[in-house]
């Protein structure tokens, strides 16, 4: 199934628990201040990183873009427009936004 | 001129999620017409408001980073980053906008407006001002 | 939503006659707000309009007075940075005024 984030991971704990609860298999996509859980380097990246092998995590391109940080991201992070945004919602059959 | 007192605004949210952070900016920009000592500080997401390179398009949102840089204009000559939220958030101040004034008492050199502070200093910034305003 | 005409295009305004779209904005239609406020327009209100548009460019703000007064002293020359040269050019005040004649908001701050 298809999980959002949307809020920044460093406010509020919406990005950390759905690490935890998405099952192996899923795609976790982070939109508006959630792509900041995106940055290489930061207090969750490894966090992010741990489930990196067994989720696929994309970011929203125009969020990270509007934000400055689209050349500060992490390796194995999917960027989507927002076409890709709704492929991923048609071709996961639930969605679980964390907001 | 009249006493003036100390203004600190607070900016504590990331720039496009929520209407804090422009509401802040448009507050500062008001209040530097009466002339007081305003400083701002960024500390938690409110770094993220000066990262360089933003670029709104693709959200269709107005890009309020430039007004930043007009800040020196308005006599805002000090803002104070706070060292471990860049930290936290894998980021230096070489990834931040370079944020400058003219010193009008010497010869309108370009000077630095960003001054990097820990937790001790932050601190010690609050307590310091007559006036908190907090974003 | 109130409209003003410029040579058969049609352009949206506010209720207080400031440009919605300054991307609308050239010359003629300069001309044309100018002639609502009752200015006529001089090589110097150009000079102040001109900064004013490369202003907000650059900053996406419009300048409060006492930030222009002291940028165009800066850019223009001292003889030109001051209140009562930029009041005689625009007497209903220099940011509101010229702000307008150039197609921007009103300055933030400004009533």
């Amino acid at each position: 199934m298809l999980h959002t984030v949307n809020k920044s991971p460093f406010e509020k704990n919406s990005l950390v628990s759905c690490l935890e609860h998405a099952a192996d298999g899923s795609a976790i996509l982070l939109i508006e201040d959630g792509v900041y859980g995106a940055l290489n380097g930061s207090a969750v990246a490894d966090k992010v990183k741990s489930v990196m092998g067994k989720s696929t995590i994309y970011a929203l391109g125009p969020d990270l873009d509007a934000r400055g940080i689209a050349d500060k991201i992490m390796d194995g992070i999917k960027v989507v427009d927002y076409a890709g945004f709704v492929d991923l919602a048609c071709e996961n059959d639930k969605v679980q936004a964390w907001l | 001129m009249s006493e003036s007192k100390k203004f600190l605004y607070v900016n504590r949210k990331a720039p496009y999620g929520t209407v804090y952070a422009l509401e802040s900016l448009e507050v500062v920009l008001i209040g530097a017409a009466f002339e007081q000592d305003v400083q701002l500080l960024f500390v938690d997401d409110g770094v993220f408001q000066i990262v360089k390179g933003q670029d709104t398009k693709g959200i269709e949102m107005k890009n309020f980073s430039p007004t930043y840089s007009a800040l020196g204009d308005y006599e805002v000559t000090k803002m104070y980053v706070s060292k471990e939220s860049l930290e936290e958030r894998g980021l230096t101040v070489d990834d931040l906008m370079p944020l400058t004034y003219e010193d009008e008492d010497d010869d309108w050199a370009e000077k630095d407006s960003i001054i990097l502070v820990n937790k001790d200093e932050i601190a010690a910034l609050m307590e310091e001002q007559d006036v908190v305003l907090s974003f | 939503m109130a409209t003003m005409t410029v040579n058969g295009r049609e352009l949206e305004v506010d209720e207080e006659g400031y440009l919605i779209d300054l991307s609308q904005w050239d010359k003629e239609v300069g001309e044309e707000l100018a002639k609502s406020e009752n200015v006529e327009m001089t090589e110097s209100h150009w000079e102040v309009i001109d900064f004013l548009r490369e202003y907000y460019d650059e900053y996406q703000i419009a300048p409060a007075v006492r930030v222009l007064t002291k940028a165009i002293g800066k850019k223009l020359g001292k003889e030109k940075g001051n209140s009562k040269y930029l009041y005689e050019l625009f007497p209903y005040g220099p940011a509101k005024q010229a702000c307008k004649i150039a197609g921007l908001p009103k300055p933030t701050g400004c009533i």
